[in-house]
């Protein structure tokens, strides 16, 4: 990298956007490059991701933005409106409502990052493999598949978290384990796509193992539409576990995660109206972001625009 | 965008134009907001729960009944008097005349006496609390019986106190049912159970019109009803979980009693000049269960420090404003032989104090198993707060209501924090399950709340049987006061609150009746201006 | 080389439900009973891990020990799993679901009082969602990269993110409280609950044919609110698939064609290209009718609205398994076939997949 950063700004932009790559590296980066650019043209999508970058931002500054203890309870202090002391006011325990917001930032991340890094595997891996096998295996994984999928979300969710007991953990895991079979779908029917193709055929008469035709030439193929389609349901698992929150199955008290705010406050609903609109303003904002961004990120990387 | 626009304002006219402005319900009938999802069955010998009970008071006669305000004033309903046999073994009832069920038959002894021997053939849910006087599903034919068509009799196997077998008679189990017409509807001997699970027959000062689960229940005015007709001629109860509904159902007219408001709520509606409170005070207590099986809560001094611990002051001031009255002995204030001190309050330093002698002058770690409703969510978080500056982290474990009370009926919890409710008016009914523990191992046969705490409650077991016994009502009182103060001293019980019941109702409602059970809550004197 | 063969048909997977040979029919019947199967025995395995003890439901926290054995007897908690399972599918077999501990009802008969409730509020919501998704979704299509477009976007994306039992409490405090536009929570004004013998649960439907016209507008005016928030996220995915096959439709030769014989715009898009993207939007429409059907347990809480997921949610925290297995088949049953009823369809309209 450091040959690439002497080069000046013009440059390293030639050297992106040159018509022939001396390299499968400079190739790669100079896809990329433009992917950038006609990302950035979008300007939804670029607020979009700046609502998500703004909320890693707070998620990593939380003890230096919040002015409170977010679970400091103060019963003198309980349901304060909005003020200078406190701007988004105090909630039934007379809590800090923005530094409840801020500390709870880390969970709505912490739930879209884990339900991504154990959903998005687990349908990749058996959607390839049914699509690249076929036959008897193709066709147990999608039966599976099916019945995870004519289970509404919500109730499997439910079900998982108060067998595997409640917590944040388990709320994630229990999303997980819904979240995946569209996956799987989309990845089968990529890999049916590429199955057949001459590349795929020539990796094989070079011998590579069915395992590392799945990993290293099938899997990549099938990324960019996973993408798109896992950044487009990161609000949905947002709200998912917004609503376990919202039914008390979702976090742990006095853990302040947002949907479970929202359910918390909305006994003061008429009266106190902030206690729980602020957070639903802040579920709201954040699944925005993340649809943006995943609007975005589609029409860059799945022209088609088909779901 | 023409299109776009034109649909929403085809869609706002379709919401607005059929508005048909009913800025109140009608003077003859009320109508209640109630979370009545917990009703699974309308058989008075099943009936075991809140909203169950009250259907079950409103619908049917019991024997015998108390005065709300007085629950020592015990009075005739369906027995007119009774009398208890020298050996306080035998009582002997005379059945009111001119009583007639909704079908027109006649109410008689023998159709009080097939009740109360369905409640123990059946054996439901509260089946034992007739059993407990001895009576089998092979002797209660014996023990059980109508002389004539007036009298009633009732041999009991021991020489109970006659308050205590009285009381129980108040209980839903005391409840008539139309002989006839329920074994007309039976199936392979199930004495009419399955038909009067969704059916009605009573002889009460309402009708049951219709129950559709999870929706609503309807009732109708007996027009007949031996102790004057009511003035609402229906009672339409919508079931709303949420309280938030509720509200905006109350504030708006749309129903005339509002009955699950949580305590903010119940604030912010006090400002609105339309609606009035009704409040009374509860059986039900707060309290948490203490795991004698943790090693930490074994230790007396944790025990008694974890009392000094909760802010009573600040949850029933702010959390449960108005909802509840401190309270720390098991007998609800009103029972008999209730005591009323609650030597326990906030005191973080006593409790750093006992906790040192104890041993765990940094505190220790423990779980909570916490049902997630609103009242409960709001005291466990604020108890959480305050053990906390004592040392003591305490991790709240959230459930549903039957999940958690799974786990502690299993004995898996270290800390329960639950409501317990009182099943009749007697204190038996709360001794029985605090102070009495004849088996403290796993697999024992009766399992009260001593026993799920792992406590074993030593000669408090055997005096809690003797009060039973006491026949002088003063001397029993002084008995059970000295039950409660021991387990207030010693048990594994963190006993906070009592439940005082809210009902929040329009203006123009008057009359309705509060009772200290759910069972007592009558809506046959209601009127409406 | 067959095995190959079929699996390339497969492949091209709206295939596989092709009419036809009875092979074919005999393939999909087997199909769908292995997923009924698997979805019961899954449910009944979440049955067995819940940690909620389902003889609680049935006789309270008070009962006596004997009573608690007798109850847990009589549902067949003793035997072993396999045991119970095989009873329950033979039941069921015999069209038999079994009774709710919770409603003392049957269960056939708690669902045909319960997805009737769900089935009007999806019904409704997704008329809402397909009237004014489309025309949206078209209108944004052809100021694609304009700000209308943009604004189709937005309104569409903060329809999906919006959390539903907040958007529900804010719509009742505004259209209910505040300004009184709509009937608050139920199906009905309390006061009418009981006035209305269900014929088909529906209760629009039973309404006009009690012939009260009065009730009937009250029931509108009860469903409105409810079905408009639901229409909201139909409406969101609606448009925007509308707007990217109108996208992929504009840009096909005939509609060149077509306007260099000088047919209006209107016409091409309204009649041509839009007539052409209703095949794709059938699937689409349906598929969104179905995640409906499942039942919004928390719009149902919100809106003290009696349908299928609030019973499905309700019986499963009390381990009422009778109920919840009952309203599994009610869920697959509907996921399925709209499934396959989009495929028919599919097949039906589109003269490419006819082959």
């Amino acid at each position: 990298m450091t040959t690439q950063t002497q080069v000046s700004q013009t440059g390293l932009k030639q050297w992106l956007t040159s018509d022939t790559p001396k390299s499968r590296w400079q190739a790669k980066c100079g896809r990329a490059w433009l992917g950038w650019v006609k990302f950035t043209e979008n300007k939804l999508a670029m607020i979009g991701l700046s609502i998500v970058i703004g909320l890693i931002l707070v998620t990593i500054f939380a003890p230096l933005l919040a002015p409170y203890d977010p679970l400091a309870a103060d019963l003198a202090n309980r349901i304060q409106p909005p003020g200078a002391e406190h701007w988004f006011g105090t909630d039934q325990l007379g809590r800090d409502i923005l530094s409840r917001l801020i500390y709870g930032a880390q969970y709505t991340l912490l739930i879209v990052a884990l339900v991504v890094i154990t959903a998005a595997p687990v349908g990749l891996l058996v959607g390839t493999a049914a699509g690249f096998f076929g036959g008897w295996i193709d066709a147990t994984l999608m039966r599976i598949t099916d019945i995870f999928l004519a289970f509404p979300k919500l109730i499997l969710a439910l079900a998982f978290v108060s067998a595997l007991g409640p917590g944040l953990e388990n709320a994630i895991l229990a999303i997980a384990i819904t979240a995946w079979p569209p996956y799987a779908r989309i990845a089968r029917a990529e890999t049916i796509t590429v199955r057949k193709s001459d590349f795929i055929e020539a990796a094989r008469l070079q011998g590579t193992s069915n395992l590392g035709l799945i990993t290293g030439h099938i899997m990549p193929m099938c990324m960019s539409s996973l993408v798109v389609r896992v950044t487009l349901d990161m609000a949905g698992m947002i709200l998912i576990a917004a609503g376990l929150g919202f039914l008390g199955l979702g976090a742990q008290p006095p853990m302040p995660e947002w949907g479970a705010m929202v359910s918390e406050g909305r006994q003061f609903l008429l009266e106190q109206w902030w206690v729980a609109t602020v957070p639903g303003i802040a579920i709201f904002i954040v699944s925005l972001g993340f649809n943006l961004l995943g609007d975005g990120l589609r029409d860059v990387l799945d022209p088609r625009g088909g779901d | 965008m023409r299109k776009f626009i034109a649909g929403l304002v085809m869609g706002t006219a379709l919401a607005t134009a059929p508005m048909m402005a009913q800025a109140e319900t009608p003077k003859n009938a009320l109508v209640m907001a109630f979370a009545i999802d917990d009703i699974i069955t309308l058989d008075p010998a099943q009936i075991f729960e809140f909203s169950g009970a009250e259907y079950a008071g409103n619908t049917y006669d019991r024997l015998i009944g108390f005065d709300n305000d007085d629950v020592s004033k015990i009075y005739g309903v369906v027995a007119e008097s009774w009398d208890v046999s020298e050996d306080g073994k035998t009582f002997t009832f005379k059945i009111r005349d001119g009583i007639t069920f909704a079908s027109g038959n006649e109410l008689t002894a023998e159709d009080a006496a097939f009740s109360l021997q369905r409640v123990i053939l059946l054996d439901q849910s509260p089946a034992f609390i007739l059993g407990q006087f001895g009576f089998t599903a092979d002797n209660v034919k014996e023990k059980i019986y109508a002389t004539d068509d007036s009298t009633l009799v009732m041999e009991v196997d021991k020489p109970y106190a006659p308050s205590f077998v009285l009381y129980c008679l108040t209980a839903g189990v005391g409840s008539v049912v139309d002989k006839e017409e329920v074994l007309a509807h039976e199936v392979d001997g199930d004495l009419g159970h399955e038909w009067l699970k969704t059916n009605y027959a009573g002889s009460g000062p309402f009708k049951l019109n219709k129950w559709t689960a999870g929706e609503s229940l309807s009732l109708t005015g007996n027009e007949d009803y031996w102790d004057g007709a009511p003035e609402m001629k229906r009672v339409i109860i919508q079931s709303v979980k949420e309280a938030a509904a509720q509200q905006l159902l109350l504030e708006k007219g749309d129903i005339d009693i509002a009955r699950n408001l949580e305590a903010d709520q119940l604030a912010a509606i006090s400002d609105n000049d339309d609606i009035k409170m009704m409040s009374k005070g509860k059986g039900a207590l707060w309290y948490l269960g203490l795991s004698q099986k943790n090693e930490y809560l074994s230790n007396p001094k944790v025990r008694e420090a974890l009392k000094y611990l909760v802010d009573y002051k600040g949850i029933s001031e702010t959390i449960l404003a108005g909802r509840s009255q401190i309270h720390q002995a098991f007998l609800p204030e009103g029972f008999l032989g209730a005591y009323n001190e609650n030597p326990y309050s906030l005191d973080i330093e006593k409790a750093k104090a006992l906790l040192a002698e104890a041993g765990y002058p940094d505190g220790f770690s423990v779980t909570m198993d916490t049902r997630n409703t609103t009242a409960i969510m709001a005291m466990a978080q604020s108890i959480q707060a305050t053990w906390s500056q004592a040392g003591i982290n305490l991790e709240i474990i959230p459930g549903d209501g039957k999940q958690t009370l799974t786990k502690y009926r299993a004995r898996q919890h270290d800390i329960y924090i639950g409501r317990w409710g009182p099943d009749y008016q007697d204190p038996h009914t709360n001794a029985s399950t605090f102070a009495w523990n004849p088996d403290n191992s796993d697999d024992a046969a009766a399992k009260p709340l001593a026993w799920r705490n792992s406590w074993d409650a030593g000669d408090l077991t055997a005096k809690t049987d003797a009060a039973t016994l006491e026949r002088d009502d003063a001397k029993r009182a002084a008995m059970y006061v000295d039950l409660q103060k021991a387990v207030l001293e010693n048990g594994p019980f963190v006993i906070m609150f009592q439940e005082t019941e809210i009902a929040s109702m329009r203006g123009n409602v008057n009359n309705f009746v509060l009772g200290p059970s759910f069972d007592n809550n009558y809506y046959r004197y209601v009127t409406k201006d | 080389m067959s095995a190959v063969k079929r699996k390339k048909r497969d492949g091209r997977n709206r295939a596989r439900f092709a009419s036809g040979p009875t092979g074919t029919v005999l393939r999909l019947v087997f199909s769908l009973a292995i997923t009924f199967f698997g979805l019961l025995f899954v449910t009944f395995l979440i049955g067995r891990v819940l940690p909620i003890d389902p003889v609680l439901a049935a006789v309270g926290d008070h009962a006596s020990q004997s009573t608690y054995n007798r109850v847990r007897e009589e549902m067949g908690l003793n035997l072993p799993l396999w045991q119970q399972f095989f009873i329950y599918i033979s039941n069921v077999l015999q069209g038999n679901f079994g009774q709710s501990v919770l409603t003392s009802n049957t269960v056939l008969d708690d669902i045909k009082r319960v997805f009737p409730a769900t089935l009007e509020l999806a019904t409704i919501a997704t008329i809402i969602g397909v009237v004014l998704g489309i025309p949206a979704g078209v209108f944004a299509a052809i100021n694609k990269g304009k700000w209308p477009d943009h604004m189709v976007r937005v309104i569409g994306l903060a329809g999906y993110s919006m959390p539903i039992f907040w958007l529900g409490l804010m719509g009742l405090l505004v259209f209910y409280m505040k300004l009184d536009w709509v009937a608050g929570p139920g199906r009905l004004d309390s006061f009418y609950l009981d006035y209305i013998e269900p014929t088909t649960g529906l209760m629009l439907v039973d309404t006009l044919i009690e012939g009260d016209m009065d009730l009937f507008w009250n029931a509108v005016s009860h469903i409105v609110l409810p079905a408009s928030i639901l229409a909201y996220f139909s409406l969101a995915y609606i448009a925007r698939m509308t707007r990217s096959f109108m996208l992929e439709q504009l840009s096909q030769e005939y509609i060149l064609t077509a306007r260099v014989k000088g047919i209006s715009e209107h016409r091409i898009i309204w009649r041509h290209a839009l007539g052409n993207v209703m095949v794709p939007l059938v699937t689409v429409i349906a598929l969104s009718y179905a995640n409906l059907l499942e039942g919004s347990v928390l719009t149902e809480i919100i809106f003290a609205w009696p349908g299928l997921g609030l019973y499905i949610t309700n019986s499963l925290l009390n381990a009422d398994m009778n109920a919840v297995l009952g309203g599994t088949i009610v869920v697959g049953a509907v996921f399925i076939g709209v499934n396959m009823l989009s495929d028919v369809l599919y097949r039906l309209l589109d003269p490419r997949a006819r082959r």
